[in-house]
């Protein structure tokens, strides 16, 4: 494994973040998502983007690897923005072509998408940087059990999830190899227009999705012989604890929330 | 003690014409070593699958200590029975590998207490204590076998089939599991169903089952099997080292023992009459 960071993934370093119960985690990287669509103002948003980074500070991971985690998918950001910018109306008009205009309400509109934007992606990199994905499956797993009053299938969904989760990196290894034998037998990958370059995949997909059928079947059986009954209760192995930086951190939200309501009404 | 009883076994997927076992008669004895061989397609994965009832019989019988294989019995039948197959990436359930442990434990309803003693000790076994929080896409083919291992002895089981559990092992993985299976079988007092191309996996068994088109075609003790090269030849496994060599002396006019010997043995004989 090389030492960039793809969007998502975990960094194994020790900071008070790693230490959370990733339930805690999980609550906190969703209230703050929500808490991105009361900004309305700049110092709301200054005040949530100083939380941000405080959380940041904890994880130890440094900023420049956040950075490189979210470079990828800044051209999805930009090109979002710039819709935003010259398909909005509204406000004072600077400049129009056609059906295109810039307005003050699009410039407006558009740099608060692309503040929830960055900030909610770095959010949701800072839970995945410092919770590995079978602990957020876990804290999901628990996030659901209320579900479990109206017959939803909490336990069967939740390792579905697992092992979904804990085959994506036999999947990402089964795709470079028949990459590699579709090279072989001569396909280039890098040329062509974008239609072409579509069409490439077709070779990969379609191998990829029989062999992950196969894979499947082969787990079922493994799982029947090990005596797994979908319908039979089941106790847990990993289970999870609350710890009293925990209670430090649920408070450290409620602070947020707080401050954030506070400085809404005041200004 | 007759452990495992297959009476009149036949076999054939549903939409199939062709019997894929046809009546098979075999009697397992408690903590023995039976290999099964056969071509590819002979039906011997298949054999494997109905003792452990992952696959119902067409007709016929098959008693798991004196306990006959069905519907009903399954969940017993599963925990008598470890099952390790042939692909250690597509039996690895569990996000680590203590988690993977675990899976087999917790289906069981096993307390989390009682789970993490046990998970300890079956990965002690196999000796892959090191390796308890470690995921699955660190480890090599051989160490995934051994965690799959290591999930089945976590069950107690009094069985352990092994599906060309080593064919996709490296041969010194492969010998390792092998000798590592040695020694559970005599501690545990196991009875150990492999299923196998592998002549060194053969050698080890007490006793040799040839499945050829869908019937039992031999059956007996590695001399009696291994001795009979056009059998070996035709189901494709093989000659064994030590028997080419013993071809290869009579061909050069040396006289030697009429019956089957091991390599050991027979490194022994030329050995002995060097002196």
């Amino acid at each position: 494994m090389n030492n960039k960071i793809v969007f998502g993934s975990y960094v194994p370093v020790k900071s008070i973040l790693h230490r959370l119960d990733p339930r805690i985690k999980l609550i906190m990287c969703i209230v703050y998502v929500i808490l991105i669509f009361f900004v309305n103002d700049w110092l709301t948003a200054l005040w949530l983007l100083a939380a941000l980074f405080l959380a940041i500070k904890l994880s130890n991971v440094a900023l420049k690897q956040y950075w490189q985690g979210i470079k990828p998918l800044f051209l999805i950001i930009l090109i979002t923005v710039a819709f935003q910018i010259l398909f909005s109306s509204g406000g004072k008009m600077y400049w129009h072509w056609g059906i295109m205009a810039i307005t003050q309400d699009g410039l407006i509109n558009s740099l608060i998408i692309l503040y929830r934007f960055i900030i909610i992606i770095t959010a949701s990199t800072v839970l995945t940087a410092t919770t590995q994905t079978f602990q957020i499956a876990d804290a999901l797993a628990w996030l659901m059990k209320p579900l479990k009053v109206v017959k939803v299938p909490v336990n069967q969904i939740t390792l579905m999830l697992s092992i979904a989760l804990r085959f994506v990196p036999t999947i990402m290894d089964e795709t470079t190899k028949i990459m590699k034998a579709q090279r072989a037998r001569g396909i280039n990958f890098n040329s062509g227009n974008i239609l072409t370059r579509i069409q490439h995949l077709v070779p990969i997909l379609i191998p990829l999705f029989v062999n992950s059928f196969k894979r499947a079947e082969e787990l079922a059986t493994a799982m029947e012989a090990r005596g797994y009954d979908p319908n039979a209760p089941r106790t847990h192995y990993r289970q999870l604890t609350w710890h009293t930086y925990d209670i430090w951190a649920a408070l450290g939200l409620g602070i947020v929330i707080i401050g954030l309501l506070w400085i809404r009404i005041i200004f | 003690m007759t452990q495992i009883k297959i009476r009149n076994l036949t076999f054939k997927y549903p939409d199939s014409k062709s019997l894929v076992l046809d009546n098979i008669n075999l009697d397992i004895k408690a903590s023995s070593w039976t290999a099964i061989i056969g071509h590819n397609g002979s039906g011997k994965s298949t054999l494997a699958r109905l003792i452990d009832g992952l696959l119902m019989p067409t007709s016929g019988l098959i008693e798991v200590d004196g306990m006959k294989v069905d519907e009903n019995t399954l969940g017993i039948i599963h925990q008598q029975i470890g099952f390790v197959f042939q692909n250690p990436e597509n039996q690895f359930v569990g996000a680590t590998v203590a988690d993977d442990v675990a899976f087999g434990l917790e289906n069981r309803q096993i307390s989390r207490l009682e789970m993490e003693d046990r998970i300890n000790s079956a990965l002690a076994m196999v000796g892959m204590t090191k390796y308890k929080n470690v995921e699955p896409i660190n480890l090599s083919g051989g160490q995934k076998q051994r965690v799959a291992l290591a999930g089945v002895l976590a069950l107690m089981p009094k069985v352990i089939i092994l599906d060309e559990a080593t064919s996709m092992l490296d041969p010194r993985a492969r010998q390792e599991i092998l000798t590592l299976l040695k020694k559970l079988k005599k501690e545990y007092n196991l009875s150990i169903i492999s299923i196998t191309h592998d002549l060194n996996e053969i050698e080890l068994a007490d006793k040799i089952v040839v499945i050829n088109d869908a019937k039992i075609a031999k059956q007996g003790s590695p001399a009696e099997i291994l001795g009979d090269k056009e059998l070996l030849l035709k189901i494709g496994v093989g000659i064994p080292a030590s028997q080419q060599l013993q071809s290869l002396l009579v061909e050069r006019g040396v006289t030697i023992p009429q019956k089957y010997l091991s390599l050991e043995e027979l490194k022994n004989w030329l050995s002995q009459q060097l002196q």
